[in-house]
This record gives structure tokens, sequence and C-alpha cells, in this order.
């Protein structure tokens, strides 16, 4: 479990992130939601330590993550950041390797390359493996880094806006996979998604952020009602239910 | 599911490259070995004892000079171009020799009698506190616009080039200043350049960091999110850098659009993972200049141009070709 208590971010008379507590499940998806500006990349970069807080503090399975070595971390934590801006010429083959570099140190053992190859063909990367990065449209780049963090094969994955340049197709595949880390292998999945219908259709939790404060959290089900998600987007949102999954009609 | 046979061809052909690239430097030293002023020819040297020192104090220092300063600039470019995440950089134009050229400058004016080892250590000093704020710099200008880093670095270097003239101009040492631009490889006797197999070192030594520069280059998030320690590979790659621009300038003086030119012709072919690539830049890097010095040796027999200066002519040919055809990132 992660458990974030008091946690700001940014000085001033109006930071970034103001006074969270939050507690995300293990072995679950969880979404975080909220309108543009609400802090969620931000509160997504803090749990992956690429940001130091200035109050609160995070603990990640009962540990206080900021005393957790960046060795040790990348082993228990993988993050795909929004921006994937490269400048520099890598292979996706070798790009997705570095994801074991947090257990092998650049030495691939038989058992790497297992992950390795286990990740090209996951994401379905197996025919742009000897591509380099810069000759990869968005969406393919994005793939070759969501499977870089998973062949990093850490418990929990953390990911913003992983369907960002994703067409439909790779979106709900990518979505199916998450899904089944998280059942099947037990990793706990923080996922920063814009399209609300994504997040309540595929999640088991949400932490709604508004202004840089949680509003609202808990079991999809209960926690995304049509009045709290019509309260945190200030835009009517009615939930039906299709197929036993709730679907949100926000569009007019 | 990843292609054994394709990794093996590829591995394989990696190296034959290597191979290849040693024999045509092992064919390119032994002709350096015997072009220059004083005739010398391949039958001599067995016979004739002056031949066999001519070799020894001349034409073998000066062939591992070039060797030695080549590789070394192109690794320093390299490693230069990941840290600073832009395709567009070396340390001729993030201020790294201008800042060196200062130290050198003040250690010539306050101590004159430094040995050139001392002197060395005060141009490492001060190049190293020049690309460390260039860095600084260049972290506050957004990668979407990856030109205004190299021009903000020329800049920069403009600026301490034009403290450097100052206080020569105030205290009669121009001519140094024009000695230690210039880099070329005519002075260099067995006892005047051992200094550069430091800089040899220092290129062999970064080969164990390459994946934590290849890293690096992917960016501060990624190499955190890798557990990388960050901070210690820039920190690292910055020493090295320094140290080979102060080691090749006092010795042999400055070169540019090596470390620019080198990495970015074996990145179009080869990408940018170090530990495939770095021995190729090395070799380009080496085979490159040694060209360029037995060219500038032939091209005016019996005087002699720097290979600093038919280096500059090939390197900016390339360079604009490199700005001009770039391709848009997808």
């Amino acid at each position: 479990m992660i458990k974030i208590t008091g946690l700001s971010y940014g000085h001033g008379a109006k930071p970034i992130l103001d006074g969270i507590d939050a507690e995300i499940p293990a072995g679950r998806i969880t979404a975080l939601i909220g309108p543009n500006g609400a802090g969620k990349s931000t509160l997504l970069n803090l749990i992956a330590q690429q940001l130091a807080p200035s109050r609160g503090c995070i603990s990640l399975d009962g540990m206080d993550a900021a005393r957790i070595a960046p060795a040790q971390l990348a082993r228990k934590m993988a993050v795909v950041a929004q921006n994937l801006t490269v400048a520099s010429r890598v292979r996706v083959k070798d790009l997705i390797g570095f994801g074991r570099w947090p257990h092998s140190q650049g030495r691939l053992t038989a058992a790497d390359r297992a992950a390795i190859g286990d990740a090209i063909e996951l994401f379905g990367l197996a025919p742009l493996q000897q591509r380099f990065l810069d000759e990869l449209s968005g969406g393919q780049r994005q793939r070759a880094f969501i499977a870089m963090a998973y062949a990093q094969d850490t418990g929990w994955l953390l990911l913003d806006e992983p369907l960002n340049n994703l067409d439909l197709h790779h979106a709900r595949n990518l979505m199916a996979q998450l899904r089944s880390l998280a059942e099947q292998r037990g990793k706990g999945i923080v996922i920063v998604v814009h399209d609300l219908n994504y997040a309540i259709s595929w999640s088991d939790h949400v932490v709604a952020l508004k202004d840089g404060r949680a509003v609202f959290q808990g079991p999809v089900d209960e926690a995304a009602s049509a009045a709290s998600l019509t309260a945190l987007y200030q835009t009517p949102v009615a939930i039906t239910r299709i197929g036993g999954l709730p679907f949100a009609q926000y569009h007019r | 599911m990843a292609d054994p046979a394709a990794l093996d061809s590829r591995a394989a052909g990696g190296r034959n490259t290597l191979v290849l690239m040693g024999l045509l430097l092992g064919l390119l030293a032994a002709v350096s070995l015997f072009v220059g002023i004083n005739r010398l020819s391949p039958g001599a040297v067995l016979s004739d004892p002056q031949a066999l020192q001519l070799l020894a104090v001349s034409r073998i220092p000066r062939t591992a000079a070039v060797l030695l300063t080549g590789a070394s600039m192109a690794v320093a470019g390299v490693i230069m171009q990941l840290l600073v995440r832009n395709k567009f950089v070396e340390p001729g134009t993030t201020g790294t020799n201008e800042a060196a050229m200062l130290g050198l400058l003040a250690v010539t004016l306050l101590t004159p009698a430094m040995p050139l080892f001392g002197k060395m250590l005060a141009a490492s000093a001060s190049a190293l506190a020049g690309t460390a704020l260039f860095i600084l710099l260049a972290r506050r200008i957004p990668p979407e616009r990856p030109l205004l880093i190299p021009l903000a670095g020329l800049v920069y270097g403009g600026v301490l080039m034009a403290c450097a003239t100052f206080f020569a101009l105030q205290t009669d040492l121009l001519q140094y200043l024009g000695i230690w631009m210039t880099g070329e490889f005519s002075g260099v006797l067995a006892g005047r350049y051992e200094l550069l197999w430091l800089a040899g070192g220092l290129a062999v030594l970064s080969y164990f960091a390459a994946d934590q520069f290849t890293i690096a280059g992917l960016g501060r998030n990624i190499s955190l999110n890798l557990g990388l320690r960050y901070g210690q590979v820039l920190g690292f790659g910055i020493v090295t850098v320094s140290l080979v621009s102060a080691l090749v300038i006092v010795t042999v003086g400055m070169l540019p659009f090596i470390g620019l030119v080198v990495p970015n012709l074996v990145s179009r072919i080869m990408g940018d993972n170090l530990r495939a690539s770095l021995p190729v830049v090395a070799g380009t890097g080496a085979g490159l200049l040694l060209l360029c010095d037995i060219l500038g040796r032939l091209l005016r027999y019996p005087y002699e141009i720097p290979a600093g200066t038919v280096f500059g002519i090939f390197g900016a040919a390339v360079f604009l070709y490199m700005l001009l055809g770039r391709r848009p990132h997808g």
C-alpha cells in the first residue's frame, strides 16, 4: 500500500498540492482523476520520488519512500513520464533492455533476456525492436517506454497519461494488460488518465484531485458517483451501466 | 519475439566493423610514420640508426599524439552531447575550451615557471568550472528548442574568449593564445606529448560507464526511475570532458569540430548506445584526425597546414550538411 500523509508541494499562497492524504491499495489499479491543473502529475512524480515534497510524507509498503536508496527503489517502482522527448538515438530493444538495469547493472542474464523478450511481445513491438526511438510515432514510442517499465518488473507501476498517443486498439489493449498485471501478478498500478470512461471502467480505485486537494477517493463503484464527478469537473455527468460496467455520459 | 539469428549477425557485424576499423587505423598509422620533411623509407629503418631515431623521437610520438587526441576528443564530444541531451554541442561550443584557455592564461601570468603538468591542472580546473556553469545554463533552456543550446554555448564561449583576449592583450600574451587556439602536431616530439596518454586513459575509463552515460542521455527522469545516481554520472562526465579538453589544449592546442562531427556521423548509423558505439566513435575520431594530419603534411609539402585547420574545413562542411539535412523529429 502507498500511504500519503499531509503531502504538500510548492510554496506561497497557491501551492500545487496542499495537504493530500490518500491511500493507494496494492494489487489494484488506481486512477488519479481531476480537471486540468489539479496536480495529478505532480502527485505521481512525488510518489515516484522524482520530486521532493515541501511537507508531508509517502510510505511505500510500510517504508518511508524518501529513505529508500535509489537502486532499491528502482526494483520496487517503475514510472513512465508523460513527456517522452528523447534526443538520443537508442533502439527500442536496447531501451527495453535498460529496464533491466536495476536488476542486472548492464550484465544481462538469461532471465533478463526472457523479460525483455516478454515485454517486446506483450506490447506488440517485435517489428519495431531494431528501430531507433526517433524513428517512431508518438504512440509507438509511448508503448516502448511502457514496455521498458514492464520489463523493470516492479511491484508498483506508475503511468502518467499512458493513453495519450494511443489509438483505440492499443489503448484498450494496454488497459487490459494492466488489468491482468494487477489481477494475476498482484502489481499495484497508479495511472493518471484524462478519459473518464477509461478511468471508471478499468480501475478499481480512484483518487480525485482538484486545485491541489484530494476531494474524494475510494473504490470506483462507491466514490465515482454522478454527483461527485459532476462537482469535480463542474460539468453535468450522468452514470449509466453498460454490460455491467459504469459509463459516464458527459458529452452533451 | 527476439530473433537470435538476427542478434548474432548484429554482434558479428559489430565485431567486423571494429576489425575493419583497426586495420584502417593501422594502415593510416603506417603511412603517417613515413610522411614528413625528412625522407624516411621503410627499408631505411632496418639499416640506418638515424632513421630509427627519427622514428622514435618524432614520427611515432606524432602519430600516437594524433590518434590519442582524435579518439579522446571524439569521446569527450559524445559524452557532452548525451549529458546536455543535444546533438549540436561539443567542448568547443560549450565554453569548455575557452575556460581552459583562461585558466592557462592565468597560470602563465601568475606563475610562469610552473611545469607543464601544473599548467594542465590549472587549465583542467578552470575548464571544469566553465563546463559546470554551462550545464547549469543549458538546463534552463527548454529541450524543444534544440538549436538554442549551441547558440547559447557559442555566446558563452565568446564571452570567455573575449575576457581571455583582453587579458592577453594587456599582458602581451596574445601569441600564446594563438598557439593554444590552433591545434597542430608539427611540434610533437618524444617527451612533449605524453600527457595525451592521460586523455586516452580517460576515454578508456569512460567506456566502463558507457551504459550510465547512455541512460543519462535519456534524461533525468528516466535515470532516476532506473535507480541511476544521476548527479554522479553527470559529475563524472563533466570531469572527463574538462580534463580531456584541457589536456589536448595544453599539449597540442584547440581542435574544434572533432567532438561534434564524429559522434554525429556514428550516431546516424549506429545510434547512441555507447556500449556499442563508443569504440567506433573513438576509432573514427582517431582515424579522421590522422587523415587530416597526413593531408596537412602533404598538401603544401614541404610546408605544413595545421591538422586543426584541415579538420575545421572538413568538419564545417559536415556540420552544415547535418544542420540543413536535419530530419524532423516524429
